[in-house]
């Protein structure tokens, strides 16, 4: 089996996520090979031997610079047609994803995504998913090559195994269409605030509060808890809550050991942030909300009358 | 403007869903409903096309012909109609398939827009537009929060993992919007009462030129091999507030030892 994967660069930095998937690879065996795309990424495209690439190709091109999925499509079909990679697989983010389904498209290939895991047998690829809300889990396959995967963010850790790679360019022939979408403007979000990454209790808040100001609540609890406070996307675009708390695809991953989820209904946008929470109790009015798919505690109900009565049970407790 | 809303009916969150054992697929006979997600692309379609005082909102779709009846709610939000693509030879297409079958359906609309919700609340996909929008060969901005549109440009801001984008790009353009972009309208009496009244056409493959061995399961790259339950997750509970809530919760925590 031949393997490419997308190392998906910020900043000059290879994302962790792509080199766990990296590191997954190597495991599967055979030939594995990694892809760089961007604006003066050269530099960093050695660094992936470490985590097991063999040879790890680049396409350095000022036309690459925005984090834009198109143009990277048409660089990765052309060198899945010129070296006949049997799988292509990425680790999941804004990007990546758009990149693998327009990929797809393009060479008519088979893509499974939000996959938890992949291996080989017989020298086929098989991937595991949950569906319905992790009510069921399908082992998904491809009908033959190239295959092309997206696996959840988190699955794989990268590992540093110390090899080296041999680094040898792409060729970059972009079509008019998929360079017509500009980044006209990019604002970095702040990181500052208290870490709800390093915390073992997070009390997290989402629409369901009802407005900013309900978000007193959630802190209230986290603090009577000794926890951190953490949102969803929906507020932080709301602007209820600040970035450096949101939980999910394009927020944090966090994995406490208590996550109290108030008013949140659990998209799947949020729960690959927060689905390694060890126990996970949830307050919502809906009883149908998917958090209760995956919830350890559902509870149905309103939480501006349950969350009070918490926080005056566990004050009492002392 | 004339935008094209891709659309899809989808189980009732309320109703139990299951996947058939026999075929692997997701049984629909349950009650159908609009994509709740979907909702949020045909409302930004009605505000971009009522700010410019014109235009038309398509829905296009994909899906048995019963599907129409969750559709219709879209008509009754005020989309102008409907075209369903239905036809036994598409039953079973995964994503690489229908992206094709849609794409020949959207072709034939030559919408100046195409829009796309976030996810299928279904199947939690989330990246059909990115493979439609390269059969249509027309520049892409997902995840948008926010849409305006000026002349023949059309700009998108939208959150990644690395911060805020403005993203710009000219018209023809495929777009997805997330569920934060706006609070889709309730169909009112009357738009219910009119929704029968618009235009709903049923066409197959064949009507929209698509080759039938590219749709369904002939179409697809992927198979669904076996299908498992879930590792446990310990004893799932769920209860209804009575009162009790609050210190059934405390109860709970004190039992995991989490106090």
């Amino acid at each position: 089996m031949k393997t490419l994967v997308f190392l998906e660069s910020v900043d000059g930095v290879l994302q962790a996520g792509s080199l766990g998937v990296l590191s997954r690879a190597a495991k599967l065996g055979g030939e594995v090979a990694g892809v760089v795309i961007g604006s003066g990424v050269a530099g960093v495209a050695a660094g992936a031997g470490a985590y097991g690439a063999q040879i790890v190709y680049v396409a350095d091109d000022p036309r690459l610079a925005s984090a834009l999925p198109q143009p990277r499509v048409d660089v990765i079909a052309g060198l899945v047609t010129a070296q006949s990679f049997d799988n292509i697989l990425f680790a999941q983010s804004v990007l990546a994803s758009d990149l693998a389904a327009g990929l797809a498209a393009r060479l008519e290939a088979g893509v499974n995504w939000d996959l938890a895991g992949v291996e080989e047998r017989g020298g086929e690829l098989i991937g595991t998913r949950a569906a319905l809300g992790d009510s069921v889990y399908v082992e998904v396959a491809w009908k033959g090559a190239p295959r092309i995967g997206i696996v959840r963010a988190g699955t794989y850790a990268a590992e540093e195994t110390g090899g080296s790679a041999q680094v040898e360019n792409a060729a970059i022939e972009l079509q008019d269409f998929s360079t017509a979408a500009v980044l006209v403007s990019q604002d970095r979000a702040e990181q500052a605030g208290p870490s709800i990454e390093d915390a073992e209790i997070i009390v997290a808040g989402g629409r369901g509060l009802g407005a900013a100001e309900h978000f007193k609540l959630a802190e209230e609890l986290a603090e009577v808890l000794g926890g951190a406070v953490a949102s969803t996307r929906a507020v932080v675009d709301a602007g209820w809550y600040p970035y450096a708390s949101q939980v999910g695809q394009t927020g944090k991953t966090i994995t406490p050991k208590l996550y109290i989820g108030l008013g949140i209904s659990g998209a799947i946008q949020h729960k690959v942030g927060m689905q390694g929470s060890g126990t996970i109790v949830s307050i919502n009015k809906d009883a149908h909300a998917p958090i209760f798919d995956y919830s350890d505690l559902g509870v149905v109900g309103d939480l501006h009358t349950v969350v009070p009565k918490l926080i005056e049970l566990l004050r009492a407790r002392g | 403007m004339r935008i094209a809303v891709c659309v899809k009916s989808v189980p009732d969150a309320g109703s139990a869903r299951t996947i058939e054992s026999g075929t692997k697929r997701l049984d629909r006979s349950a009650d159908a409903v609009l994509n709740p997600y979907d909702a949020n692309a045909i409302e930004e379609a009605l505000r971009l096309n009522e700010t410019s005082g014109e235009g038309e909102v398509v829905l296009v779709s994909l899906g048995p012909e019963k599907a129409l009846d969750a559709l219709r709610k879209g008509l009754a939000m005020g989309a102008d109609r409907v075209v369903l693509v239905s036809d036994e030879a598409a039953i079973g297409s995964d994503l690489v398939a229908t992206s094709y079958a849609l794409a020949k359906a959207l072709e034939r609309e030559d919408a100046d827009l195409v829009l796309f919700g976030q996810q299928g609340s279904d199947s939690d996909g989330a990246v059909l537009w990115a493979a439609v929008a390269d059969r249509l060969r027309r520049p892409l901005i997902s995840q948008v929060a926010e849409l305006t549109v000026s002349d023949s440009t059309i700009t998108g801001k939208r959150q990644t993992e690395n911060g805020y984008d403005t993203i710009q790009a000219p018209l023809p353009a495929v777009v997805a919007v997330t569920d934060a972009i706006n609070e889709p309208r309730y169909p009112s009496l009357k738009g219910i009462m009119g929704a029968k009244k618009k235009p709903q056409d049923v066409v197959s493959l064949s009507d929209i030129g698509a080759d039938a061995t590219r749709a369904g399961e002939a179409g697809s790259r992927t198979t669904v091999m076996t299908l498992s339950p879930p590792p446990p997750r310990g004893d799932s509970k769920k209860i209804e507030d009575d009162g009790s809530a609050a210190a059934a919760i405390v109860a709970f925590l004190e039992e995991k030892k989490l106090l």
